[in-house]
Parts: structure tokens; C-alpha cells; sequence
């Protein structure tokens, strides 16, 4: 018998033949496939930009009283290394780039719900974070106030010039384009699912971008909203965060920080969610737990905009145990997706091709991040730790580890989809392995100059700390995630010059993305499969074991019975009675 | 050695396991011989002495979770390696008992490690209501002014500041050219924390303790030193270009040394300003306390900057 419930194909493809081509394409289109792959692009060049800022920076510290940048320009590296990573890099890689491109897809939807906002939202980012960047090539160069901008630090007498604005222009822009995305994932969750895709039979990447895009909706109108009064402190005569107008300085750390650490979660959740479509499928198993994976997102969600005071806990004035305490009860959820994790590969079958090998590594760095993150939670031991490299490690672990090995896993796994070639797998795997040695190379020993006392953000420091060898080893590390990131460039342009064609389905996935061919037509699907788990082209391709044979099997099983002939006939046509 | 005959494939892994056990068991006794601090100070205060207590403690317990999560991890990673092309695994996908279990389990870690945490930093920003000593600490772009009040009759009004301007490369903190922020042994001294103008972070590695520096914000602590030596210290909030110089030193002395090093630097002190720092001292004297002195210095400082 067929499973295939045959659909009409969509109407008008296809459509490619017709339209512009090129360049022309490019800035005309609506499609969020194309604006996915620009979203994906732009970010990956911010990231390398700002690698390269990380690199200068490792090449600073390796020695003591180094002068290869001058203070001044070190500032702004930092500022922007921050800044690039944090809006333009990991947040639109993940909501813009991969959300953009697949959640569509995974949902059997043929575009985002509003195709002409999503382009707007592109456009504002492009333009938005190039305005950061051309900060280096004003007068007095880019803003050097670090990513968190502290007032009165960032106010007109103390970061004077024309950077700071572009600045603050910079992340009112891409802040829209970030909240109109945010509204455009929820609506196309909510409205476009196709026949049979209930919320519950969503892909756990979905899940967790639909999760990402309310917190987006949270946390981003207060930072737009911190810095318009921060440009009219500047420029206007207010005295909002400024205490000889009477304003109050700390009200820019809480605003700031009420966006910061859903932030941090909004850059987590989607890298989440790609980590759980990779296990799955590299495990040929349905992902473990997959309710408490949604709850477990909710919850996180839910606590991050509770618990934006354990930045300020040395500010002495914020209430110490109850933002330690919601900040701790994050690990329970986090630990629960942990767990489902490892629930995911037990018994599993394993195959440890690059998109894998890189969730691993996300489980094995990301833990490690976690844990220093308990600690960090614990005011005492925050006192003693704040603004120091212990404090920047565990956030490049836990932000690198889900942003770089949770992204990547996603670009090694989609990347098949997106381009209709293969990457190489064995380039894949060596900077995979050249990126895990090189993480804890350059962060393990950041956590012991930290407990030594070395500040962040210092351009350098004097030979007497015995900061050295450890500041040199982080050094060769950062060279070594340079390679890394060097191999993967060069994997993608060897897919360029000497494609290996991807099938529809390479891995053998378990979600509708690949249901359709590499790369999708210009309305993603001629078909879809009948939709009765939340594994639909796994049922598809392997009617024999479906999680619903599975519960059959075990049902039978216990009450004593034979496991019935023909169970998975029995099993679909009784999801498919469900549904109904 | 409990390494018997084994079916030939197996013993490589075994091999290479063992030293890798020793390797891990001896650096585990070897750490138990020296109580491991875990690459943090002691503290050289009481308070933080108790932060190193409580992060000794938080450390075993993290190091142990993280342990037993890699673990598992690794086991699966071992364990269930695909080993031919067409391996289909049963397709369970919940279990509720155990998840609800691995649920609980870290809610009550985090319970307990919230309790620890709250009876530490209880101790910690604990004022007390008699300090010996009380220093305003001023922090500015970029240096810093220790002003000193004794409520207990020692020697009133000492200023030590930041002197000259930030030099391109940086000294050793405890060069001569940062100020020092001299405190009695064995005495508790309440820091009185406050910034002229952006936010800075007063930060004393080996006392396990920073607070930020910030305007119209003061802050309050103490420190109650247990162990004599000179220690580096550094802001440690980001404030603008020359934020890594803006280095100082804390020397702790005993009470004696402490109450004749204060009287020496107010007569030198005394003797180089003339009738200002005469007029700040005969003001603070008259002072009925370390409150009203406080307050006295606040007024200045309002005026003055």
C-alpha cells in the first residue's frame, strides 16, 4: 500500500524561469529561501570579521606591556568583536539565516507568513550592521564601550564622535529587523502549518525558534527602547542615565540587562533546537523525551526574563538571593534537555558524520560552560569572578559552544539542503577537531587567569601578574579555532568549484525539509507525506519503525499477546484516525 | 590489574585505558593530599575566605554532576557507535519515571546549593556596626583616592591618591606610581565605594571580593583581613582607554604598624598641604564618628568635584 497522500502541486512553480536572475534576484526577492541564504551569508562574514578582531586581540595578550595595538584600538576591538558576535552574528545566523530558511520548510509551509517584512528585515540588518562597522572609518573610530555600553561610559563627554552613533543607529535597525523576524516565525508557527502538523508534532528546531521569537518580542523593544534615550542623552539634553541631570545610571545596566539575558537564551534556544535535529537523526531515533524538550524550553524562556540582575550582582543594589535563586533553577530545564539529549543517543545507533560530531561536541563544551554558570549564579563566588576572564570563558563556552558547535552542526547538516551539494566530510571533520582542541586550548586556561585576577577588557597587563603562559596558551588556541574556521571556508568553496550533488534526503532525516529535493523549488513542495508523528519522512521511509509499531509492539508485548502482523498499516491508519 | 586474557580486539582500548585511570586516580589523590583550591585564592579576608569555602564546595559538586553527565555521554558515544550500515534501533522515545526523576534530582541540588549560597553571602555583606577603620575609596578616569576616617582615634583625614598620570605600559600594581590602600591586620575595615564619574569595578583578587564603582551609587563592605602582605588590585569594570592601568595595591599591616603609619603619613601630609589638610583634620576630629565623618566627606566631595 502507499503511504503518499498525493496533493496537486502548488500552483505557479516554477517560478525561477521567470523571474530575475543574479544580483537582481537577490535584492528583489521575498523568498525566505534566498533571504534566509543572504541572512546566512552576511552573519557568516560578521563572524569572520569578527574572528579576525578575536585573533588581534589573542595577539595582544600573548605577551606582557604588547604594543601591537594601541589601547585605543584595542577597545574598539573588543567593543566590536562583542557587538558583531552577539547582534549581528550569533542572533540572525540562527533566527535569520537557519529559522528563516527552515522553519518554512520543516512546517510544510511555502514561504513565511509576511514574505515582504521578512525582506525588510534583511535589508535593515544589512544596512544596520554595516553602520556599525563603518564606525572604524570615522574620526575618532568605532564605539569602544564595550557591547554592554554602560552609561555614563557611552554618554556624549566620555565617548565622544560620530562611532558610538552609528552604534546606537546600528542596533535600533537591527533590533527591528530582529523583532519583525521574531513576529514573522511566530505567525507562520501559528498560521502556516500544514494539514495534519500539530504543535505537538512540530520539529523541536520550530519549537524552539517559535519560543526564540517571543522572547525576541520581550527583550528586544527594551533594548531599542534603552538606546533611543541613550542617543537623547547624547544629543537631545535628557539626563536619563546621567546623575548631575538627576538620572540614574544603573537604570541603563537594568534595561540593558532585561534584554541582555533573554538574549543570551535567544542566542541559545535555536542552537538548541539544531542539536536536536541532529541527534535524532544521526542516531535513527526519535528524539527522547520530546514533550519535556518543549517544556524545558518553555521554562527557560519563561526564567530568563527573571533573572537579568545576576549581571549586577556587584552593583549593590539589586536583591542578591532572588535572582540567584531564578538563576539556578535555569540549570533544571537545561539539565532536563541534557538528559533527553543523552536519552536520544542511548541505544541508538551512531554515525559520527560532521553534523554530528559537531552536536556532540556542543553536549561536551556546552556542559562544562553550564556547570561555571552554576557558579557564577552564586553571588559570593560572583564577587569574586565578576569582570574577569573566568567570567569570559564560561560565557565563550556556553555562547561558542552553542553558537559555533550548535550552528555549525546546523550548517553541516542543512547545508545539503540549502545548497543542493555536499560538503566534504573529511575537511568537515578536521576542523571540527582542529575547533574542539582549540576551544578548550583557549578557554580552559582563561578560567585560571580569571581566579589569578586578570580583569577582562584590558589591553595589557605587566609581566609581574604571571599572567603570561596561560594568556599565551589561550593565544595558540584562538589560532587554532582560526584554523578551523579557515577549513570550513575552504570546505564551502571546494563544494563551490567541485559539487558533489545531495540527494533529497542525504541523511536520512526525519523532517519535512526533506520531503522535497536539494535545494527546494521556488514554493518548497510538489508533496508532502502524510503527517502522523513528528517524524513524518521517517514514517515515510521506514514504515517498519515508527514509534507508534514501537508502542504497538510494547503494548502487545506486555499483555502477552503476538506482536500483530501488518502493525504498521494499523499504526498509520490509526495516527491518521487521531488526527481526525 | 585486573587485565586477564581477552578476545584480541578488545585489548587496545584496554590498554590505552589504563594508564589513562592511573593517570587520572593519581592526579585525583595527589589533589586530595594538597586540598585543592581549585586555582583560586584562599582569601586573605575573612569574607573571603568563606567565598573560597563556598566555592571549594560548589566546585566538588559541579566537577562531580559534570562528571557523571560526560560520563554517560561518553559511554552512549562508545557504546552505541553504528557498527553496520543497516542497525535499526528500537524506536522508544519517553519514560516518564525517569524523567521526572532526572528532573527532581537537580532541584534539589540547586536547593541546597541556594542554601550554602545565601548563609555565605549573608556572611559576607555583613557590615559590622563598630569598624576600626573606615576609607572612602573614590575612583575616577583613571585612579583612585583612599580617604581615611578613624572612628577610634587614630590618626584622621589621610589621603593617598593616584599621583600622576596612566604611563603607557603598565607597572607591577604595586609599584610605587599607583596609590596603596593601607589597612590593619585583624581589624575590620568598612570601604565606603563611590565613582566620580563612569562606573568602575574595585576589584582585590586575593581578598575573593570587587563591587562596582559607581556614581550615585555608595557602597558599603568590609574586610577583616587575616593575613599580612601586599596585594594587587585593579579596576575591573570596563571605564575607557587607559581602564588597564588603572591599577592600585592593598597593604596589610599590623594594628600597631597600621596606627604609626597613619600618623606619620597625616604629619607628612600635613606638612606638604599646610592648612587644607589641617582644616580637613581638625573638621573630622571634632566629629562625633565614623558616621558624621562620612558624611563630612561626602559633603566635600559634592563640592569639590
Amino acid at each position: 500500500m502507499t503511504l503518499i497522500a498525493e496533493r496537486p502541486a502548488l500552483a505557479g512553480h516554477p517560478e525561477e524561469e521567470h523571474g530575475p536572475t543574479g544580483i537582481l534576484k537577490w535584492i528583489t526577492s521575498t523568498d525566505h529561501k534566498v533571504i534566509g541564504k543572504s541572512y546566512m551569508i552576511t552573519s557568516l562574514a560578521f563572524f569572520c570579521l569578527a574572528g579576525i578582531f578575536a585573533v588581534l586581540m589573542r595577539t595582544q595578550l600573548a605577551s606582557p606591556d604588547n604594543t601591537i595595538v594601541s589601547q585605543h584600538t584595542y577597545n574598539e576591538l573588543f567593543t566590536m568583536h562583542g557587538s558583531l558576535m552577539l547582534y549581528l552574528f550569533a542572533g540572525p545566523f540562527a533566527f535569520g539565516g537557519l529559522a528563516n530558511f527552515f522553519v518554512p520548510l520543516q512546517i510544510g509551509a511555502p514561504d513565511m507568513a509576511f514574505p515582504r517584512l521578512n525582506a525588510l528585515s534583511y535589508w535593515l540588518y544589512l544596512f544596520g550592521g554595516t553602520t556599525m562597522v563603518l564606525g572604524f572609518f570615522t574620526v575618532g573610530g568605532a564605539a569602544d564601550f564595550g557591547w554592554v555600553a554602560y552609561a555614563p561610559l557611552s554618554d556624549a563627554v566620555n565617548s565622544p564622535g560620530a562611532g558610538p552613533d552609528m552604534w546606537i543607529v546600528a542596533l535600533i535597525l537591527t533590533g527591528f529587523s530582529a523583532i519583525f523576524t521574531g513576529v514573522n516565525i511566530i505567525t507562520t508557527v501559528f498560521y502556516l502549518r500544514a494539514p495534519g502538523l500539530t504543535m505537538f508534532r512540530m520539529p523541536i528546531f520550530t519549537w524552539n525558534m517559535m519560543v526564540t521569537g517571543l522572547l525576541i518580542l520581550i527583550a528586544f523593544p527594551v533594548l531599542t527602547a534603552a538606546v533611543v534615550m541613550l542617543w537623547c542623552d547624547r544629543h537631545l539634553g535628557t539626563h536619563i542615565y546621567s546623575v548631575s541631570g538627576g538620572g540614574v545610571p544603573v537604570l541603563w545596566q537594568n534595561l540593558f540587562w532585561f534584554f541582555g539575558h533573554p538574549e543570551v537564551y535567544i542566542l541559545a534556544l535555536p542552537y538548541f533546537g539544531m542539536v536536536t535535529e541532529v541527534l535524532p537523526v544521526f542516531s535513527r531515533k526519535p528524539v527522547f523525551g520530546y514533550r519535556g524538550m518543549v517544556f524545558a524550553t518553555i521554562s527557560i524562556a519563561a526564567l530568563s526574563t527573571s533573572v537579568w540582575a545576576h549581571h549586577m550582582f556587584t552593583t549593590g543594589v539589586v536583591l542578591l538571593p532572588f535572582f540567584s535563586l531564578m538563576s539556578y533553577l535555569i540549570a533544571v530545564p537545561t539539565g532536563l534537555k541534557f538528559f533527553n539529549w543523552i536519552g536520544t543517543m542511548w541505544r541508538g545507533s551512531l554515525k559520527f558524520d560532521t553534523p554530528m560530531l559537531f552536536a556532540v561536541g556542543f553536549l561536551i563544551v556546552f556542559l562544562f560552560g553550564g556547570v561555571t554558570g552554576i557558579f557564577l549564579a552564586s553571588p559570593p563566588i560572583d564577587f569574586a569572578t565578576h569582570d574577569t576572564y573566568f567570567v569570559v570563558a564560561h560565557f565563550h563556552e556556553v555562547l561558542f559552544g552553542s553558537a559555533v558547535f550548535g550552528g555549525f552542526a546546523g550548517f553541516y547538516y542543512w547545508y545539503p539542503k540549502m545548497f543542493g551539494r555536499m560538503l566534504r566530510e573529511s575537511l568537515g571533520k578536521a576542523s571540527f577537531w582542529f575547533m574542539f582542541v582549540g576551544f578548550w586550548v583557549t578557554f580552559m586556561p582563561q578560567y585560571l587567569l580569571g581566579l589569578h585576577g586578570m580583569p577582562r577588557r584590558i589591553a595589557e597587563y605587566s609581566a609581574s601578574t604571571g599572567w603570561t603562559t596561560l594568556n599565551r596558551i589561550s593565544t595558540v588556541g584562538a589560532y587554532l579555532l582560526f584554523v578551523a574556521v579557515a577549513i570550513m571556508l575552504v570546505n564551502v568553496y571546494v563544494s563551490w568549484r567541485r559539487p558533489i550533488q545531495a540527494s533529497a534526503n542525504p541523511w536520512d532525516g526525519h523532517t519535512l525539509e526533506w520531503a522535497t529535493s536539494s535545494p527546494p523549488p521556488h514554493h518548497n513542495f510538489y508533496r508532502l507525506p502524510p503527517i502522523r508523528s513528528e517524524r513524518p519522512v521517517w514514517d515515510y521511509n521506514h514504515p517498519e519503525h515508527t514509534v507508534h509499531k514501537y508502542e504497538e509492539e510494547r503494548r502487545a508485548r506486555r499483555q502477552g499477546e503476538p506482536v500483530p502482523a501488518g502493525a504498521v498499516a494499523g499504526a498509520t491508519e490509526r495516527g491518521a484516525g487521531e488526527e481526525r | 590489574m585486573t587485565d586477564g586474557p581477552r578476545p584480541a580486539p578488545r585489548r587496545p582500548i584496554r590498554r590505552r585505558l589504563v594508564p589513562l585511570l592511573a593517570v587520572a586516580g593519581g592526579a585525583l589523590i595527589l589533589g586530595g593530599c594538597q586540598a585543592p583550591t581549585f586555582g583560586a585564592f584562599r582569601g586573605a579576608t575573612t569574607q573571603g575566605h568563606d567565598e573560597f569555602k563556598l566555592w571549594v564546595g560548589l566546585m566538588i559538586a559541579g566537577l562531580v554532576v559534570a562528571a557523571i553527565v560526560w560520563g554517560l555521554i561518553f559511554f552512549a558515544l562508545a557504546r552505541y557507535r553504528r557498527r553496520s550500515g543497516d542497525q535499526m534501533p528500537r524506536q522508544f522515545h519517553e519514560n516518564l519515571p525517569i524523567e521526572i526523576v532526572y528532573t527532581t534530582i537537580p532541584i534539589l541540588i540547586v536547593a541546597g546549593i541556594f542554601a550554602f549560597t545565601v548563609v555565605t553571602e549573608n556572611e559576607i555583606d555583613a557590615v559590622s556596626s563598630h569598624p576600626a577603620e573606615i576609607v572612602h575609596v573614590l575612583a575616577y578616569r583613571w585612579g583612585w583616592r583612599f580617604s581615611y576616617y578613624s572612628p577610634q582615634g587614630r590618626a584622621q583625614g589621610v589621603r593617598i591618591e593616584t599621583s600622576a598620570e596612566p604611563r603607557l605600559l603598565a607597572q607591577p600594581a604595586t609599584s610605587k606610581q599607583y596609590p596603596q590602600l593601607v589597612i590593619p591586620l585583624g581589624e575590620t575595615t568598612r570601604i565606603v565605594l563611590n565613582s566620580a564619574d563612569v562606573v568602575h569595578g574595585f576589584y582585590v583578587p586575593e581578598f575573593n571580593f570587587s563591587r562596582l564603582a559607581q556614581p550615585g551609587v555608595t557602597n558599603r563592605f568590609d574586610f577583616t583581613p587575616t593575613r599580612p602582605g601586599v596585594y594587587r588590585g585593579q579596576c575591573s569594570t570596563y571605564c575607557g582607554l587607559y581602564h588597564s592601568e588603572m591599577l592600585f595595591s592593598v597593604r596589610v599591616l599590623p594594628a600597631p604598624k597600621f596606627t604609626a603609619w597613619l600618623a606619620s603619613e597625616q604629619s607628612s601630609q600635613a606638612a606638604a598641604a599646610g592648612p587644607v589638610a589641617a582644616k580637613t583634620t581638625a573638621a573630622t576630629t571634632t566629629a562625633a564618628g565614623g558616621r558624621a565623618a562620612v558624611e563630612t566627606s561626602s559633603a566635600e566631595r559634592g563640592a569639590g568635584s
